[in-house]
């Protein structure tokens, strides 16, 4: 398998070489070479978790000399490499159509393949400083493909507050990574597996992991750069960042907290349960919010890793007491979560784009109708949309319902907090999976539903075959895990006993049922769900059909008798999160609405306007910006002086670092 | 055999009831606001009436607008006959336990909300946003009851909840009283009745679910009202499963439980409907925006019960 991928990564290498000589000729071969390889990824991610393979490792004469650069591939690394490579195939296969319809393909094309090629790195990496060389790689490669539409303003903004937070993360984990490895300077994974930390170095090896990754995730409060750079970056972009980058995030997540920290303190559990849900609750309201239909997705992304949270820190404090199996049911509707994430959001993202080319809007408020004009793009777009919303029979829905039931069984942790944190979460993640509905429903009933609203919409076409072929089959795979979640978590599995040994007995054998604590318990069937509605909608269509009445005729709409052919008198986006706005956003967003209607016989027009305030950005983000303007400012002097000052001054800190040495010696 | 059998008469019974129990409300409530009021059967006339139709669409009404009402008919329709009305056991109820159910329901009102919206008319986009916003805060209520029940039964799957309060002795629990509370406001809100919502109305800018469903006319509106019906006789059968399970027939191959557990069905329908129709008169409508503090109050008390039982519970 490593071999696999040492050979794939060549691929997506001479891809990107490509790329940079070829320009916009080589589109095709570029997206075809970076599609096959994530294909043979996932096949081959999927063949090693089925047969049950031993972890493979590998140590190249790279990187720092005295450790030389290790990889390794287990079965933890390989379900990510699953995840990454069936999204990475269809979005790469969707960008062979799409891709021409950048606005300067030649920004994009070397740094697709390599933005893959370092995710990919990210999940084999067995050492400290390949970890974070990948990371980087990652993060840069994603940064400039955002700059892809570098000549909008806002892309600019977008991209430098994502390359801060950016630096940030990696800050915190190069920091984690140096409490982890002390002294010793050995950075491979498997000696800092053995670093037995006391509880406060512990302590804040965790707050370091969980900013460095989080930070990545889209972890609220560190989540302010994701929505703008998803939303700024091209489509396909749009959907590896939303959909797969997140998700190696979350692999770096459990990787640093599952596998190399040591045992697991309850507390951590609950500070990751209490962090998962804010994430989950404020991200879907910010998407309720969202009229751009690109920006709506990115803030459902905070939401999902929300949701993910929430399962990884069930799992984390379950672990710490000793309920393995309660663990791996948690870490296991993570896993699958993530999965599913990936794939539907993927979806949504791709749709977001066919919508873009068709239309050439993201305002969802320009748009309206297009399941008239664009009907298999609604049909895949409709199958994402009610995936992410957590409903039956679709994939998103069996995630959840795993998650809840690992919440049901946190009365079973011992600690009152946790005892405390556990229902509150749950009411939490409940409010935002019905939250997703409301937006997810303006979403698709904005987009596709009612009359156009401009003339974009109403003279769309279809886009092409391969870009429906992706969505579709990214749909298929929405509907496919929904009614068979085994063939996945039968994948899942092998990294959560990897990790959580003493777990072993989730029963997932049966495949009809999903019953994971065994008969006695809960169950659910997505596909007797599926079955069973199919057959009684149907049923009803031919009785009612042949026996009541057939017949059907077109003619204006009611409209409880006022009907306005005006396009303009349908819900608007805004309009439509009304409700939502006043319930929660008054509190949450300081949201107001300000009316201002002018006197009869005035002929000013009426205005109606909201201001929100975003709580995060005020509380957090605002103070500090100012700070570090504020000491750039006062730091400045340092920037203007003699030879003969500088001199004195790096003597005066080279006596102070010598001082340092000898007092803590 | 015989279970299949069963199961027929579970998948019948809430669609043959459910237009007495609408039709008993209704009648009820005409004859505290002094009306005579129309005959107990008149739900099944204007239910045939209505199939028999032809449906005038909008021109712009999309396939999603034909198929949606058959489809959240069948949705409602399997949610019903999934949770036990006389008897447990049936082969259907593994299907979905109490937080499938949830999100079963969940299924269909995404179609109806989006199938408000096809058209493009003020009135649906009205009815869909105000329909999620309700249900933004009902699901979460009606989820907290489901813990708090789960954590009694240590089971969401309704079928070993039923049998549990059928065999156990639970005592009087603050938690289950709190809850019962939370999902009968949920039931109110999720069925648009009094004070949520008003389902005689039309012509109203308050109105919620028939605002969302105003361009439906023929055999598709036949299908909507009626699945408002199922809805109706399911959330009477779920509360009187959870909390009220008495008579419930738990051995399908005794014939006497059977009866009783049919006898006893029809009883706790027909009181339902009383109480309903006594309610619907004795309250007034609330103003769209009260609702949150109604409904956020409900998921409140849901939190409250199921908070009270997590720090209860031991190992």
């Amino acid at each position: 398998m490593l071999t696999l991928v040492a050979a794939l990564l060549a691929l997506y290498g001479a891809a990107a070489l490509l790329g940079v000589v070829g320009g916009r000729r080589v589109l095709v071969p570029v997206y075809v070479l970076s599609g096959l390889a994530a294909a043979a990824t996932a096949l081959g991610a999927a063949r090693f978790l089925a047969s049950g393979a031993a972890p493979e490792t590998a140590v190249l004469p790279l990187g720092l000399p005295w450790i030389g650069a290790h990889f390794r591939i287990d079965a933890l690394s390989a379900f990510f490499l699953f995840v990454l490579g069936t999204a990475g195939a269809l979005t790469s296969l969707f960008a062979v159509d799409y891709g021409g319809h950048d606005d300067d393909p030649g920004r994009v094309l070397p740094f697709y393949p390599a933005f893959l090629a370092g995710m990919s790195l990210v999940l084999v990496a067995d050492d400290a400083f390949s970890f974070l060389v990948s990371w980087e790689t990652m993060s840069l490669a994603s940064w400039l493909l955002v700059l892809a539409t570098h000549r909008q303003s806002e892309t600019r903004s977008a991209a430098f507050l994502y390359l801060v937070m950016a630096s940030i993360g990696v800050g915190a984990l190069l920091l984690g990574f140096g409490l982890l490895a002390g002294g010793s300077g050995d950075f491979a994974f498997a000696a800092l597996r053995g670093a037995a930390l006391g509880p406060w170095k512990s302590g804040l090896f965790f707050a370091l992991a969980v900013i460095g990754t989080g930070s990545k995730a889209g972890m609220v409060p560190l989540h302010v750069w994701l929505p703008p750079a998803h939303a700024a970056a091209p489509s396909h972009v749009s959907a590896l960042m939303s959909g797969v980058m997140t998700k190696v995030a979350i692999y770096g997540f459990i990787r640093l907290l599952f596998d190399l920290a040591g045992p697991a303190q309850w507390w951590w559990g609950a500070v990751v349960v209490a962090l998962g849900g804010i994430t989950a609750l404020l991200g879907v309201l910010y998407a309720v919010m969202q009229s751009d239909v690109k920006r709506l997705l990115a803030y459902s992304t905070v939401e999902n890793i929300g949701i993910i949270l929430i399962g990884l820190g069930l799992a984390l404090a379950f672990h710490a007491n000793h309920l393995d199996l309660l663990a791996q049911l948690a870490l296991i509707a993570a896993l699958l979560h993530a999965f599913n994430h990936a794939t539907f959001k993927s979806l949504l993202f791709l749709g977001s784009g066919a919508i873009l080319v068709a239309t050439h809007s993201r305002d969802m408020d320009k748009l309206g109708g297009l399941i008239h004009r664009l009907p298999m793009t609604a049909v895949a777009f409709l199958v994402g949309a009610v995936a992410i919303s957590g409903l039956p029979p679709f994939n998103g829905f069996v995630s959840e319902w795993l998650t809840f039931q690992a919440i049901v069984n946190g009365a079973l942790l011992p600690q009152w907090l946790l005892k405390l944190a556990v229902p509150v979460v749950g009411a939490m993640l409940a409010l935002a999976v019905a939250l997703a509905g409301v937006a997810l429903v303006k979403a698709f009933g904005i987009i596709f539903l009612g009359r156009p609203r401009n003339n974009a919409a109403a003279t769309a076409q279809e886009t092409g075959a391969l870009m429906l072929a992706a969505m579709l089959a990214l749909a298929a795979l929405c509907m496919v895990t929904g009614v068979a979640p085994q063939l996945v978590l039968a994948l899942a599995q092998p990294a959560a006993t990897l990790l959580l040994p003493h777990g072993a007995g989730l029963d997932l054998s049966s495949p009809l049922w999903l019953a994971p604590l065994g008969p006695d318990h809960s169950s659910y069937s997505g596909g007797v769900i599926l079955l069973a509605v199919t057959f009684l909608a149907a049923l009803l269509g031919l009785v009612i059909h042949r026996f009541a009445s057939d017949r059907a005729r077109r003619s204006a709409p009611w409209d409880c008798g006022f009907p306005d052919t005006r396009p303009e008198t349908q819900y608007s986006a805004a309009g439509f999160a009304q409700p939502i706005r006043r319930i929660f956003g008054a509190t949450v967003f300081a949201a107001r609405e300000r009316i201002d209607m002018p006197a009869p016989g005035d002929t000013r027009p009426a205005r109606f306007e909201i201001s929100f305030r975003d709580p995060v950005w005020e509380a957090i983000y605002a103070p500090t910006a100012r700070l570090v303007s504020l000491l750039a400012d006062r730091l400045n002097l340092l920037q203007f002086q003699t030879i003969r000052r500088y001199l004195s001054l790096m003597f005066a800190a080279l006596v102070l670092l010598l001082l340092i040495v000898a007092v803590s010696q | 055999m015989r279970s299949a059998l069963l199961e027929l008469l579970q998948l019948a019974l809430p669609v043959g009831l459910a237009p007495l129990l609408s039709g008993l409300v209704r009648k009820l409530k005409a004859r505290l606001n002094g009306r005579i009021g129309p005959g107990l059967l008149q739900p099944y006339r204007d239910l045939s009436r209505l199939l028999r139709k032809e449906v005038v669409l909008a021109p712009n009404a999309s396939w999603l607008f034909r198929t949606s009402p058959y489809l959240i008919f069948a949705a409602i329709w399997l949610a019903a006959a999934i949770v036990p009305t006389f008897a447990t056991g049936l082969l259907l109820s593994r299907t979905a336990d109490l937080i499938a159910l949830v999100a079963l329901l969940g299924t269909a009102r995404f179609a109806l909300a989006l199938a408000g919206m096809d058209v493009g008319t003020g009135f649906g986009g009205i009815g869909a946003s105000r329909e999620m916003m309700i249900a933004s805060l009902a699901e979460p209520a009606m989820l907290m009851v489901t813990f708090t029940v789960a954590l009694v039964v240590r089971s969401t799957s309704l079928q070993h909840i039923a049998e549990y309060l059928l065999t156990h002795d639970v005592g009087i629990r603050i938690s289950l009283l709190l809850g019962v509370l939370s999902l009968l406001i949920v039931a109110i809100a999720e069925n648009a009745r009094i004070p949520v919502d008003n389902p005689a109305t039309h012509l109203e800018l308050t109105m919620v679910h028939e605002a969302m469903v105003l361009e439906y006319s023929g055999r598709h509106l036949a299908l909507i009202e009626g699945a408002a019906m199922v809805k109706l006789l399911l959330y009477v059968s779920l509360v009187a499963a959870i909390f009220f399970p008495w008579g419930l027939a738990t051995d399908i191959d005794d014939a006497r439980a059977l009866a009783v557990g049919l006898g006893s069905y029809v009883l706790k329908l027909a009181l339902a409907g009383v109480a309903l129709a006594f309610l619907e008169t004795s309250i007034a409508k609330m103003r769209v925006f009260r609702l949150a503090e109604l409904l956020g109050g409900a998921l409140l008390l849901g939190l409250l019960a199921a908070i009270f039982l997590y720090v209860s519970q031991e190992l």
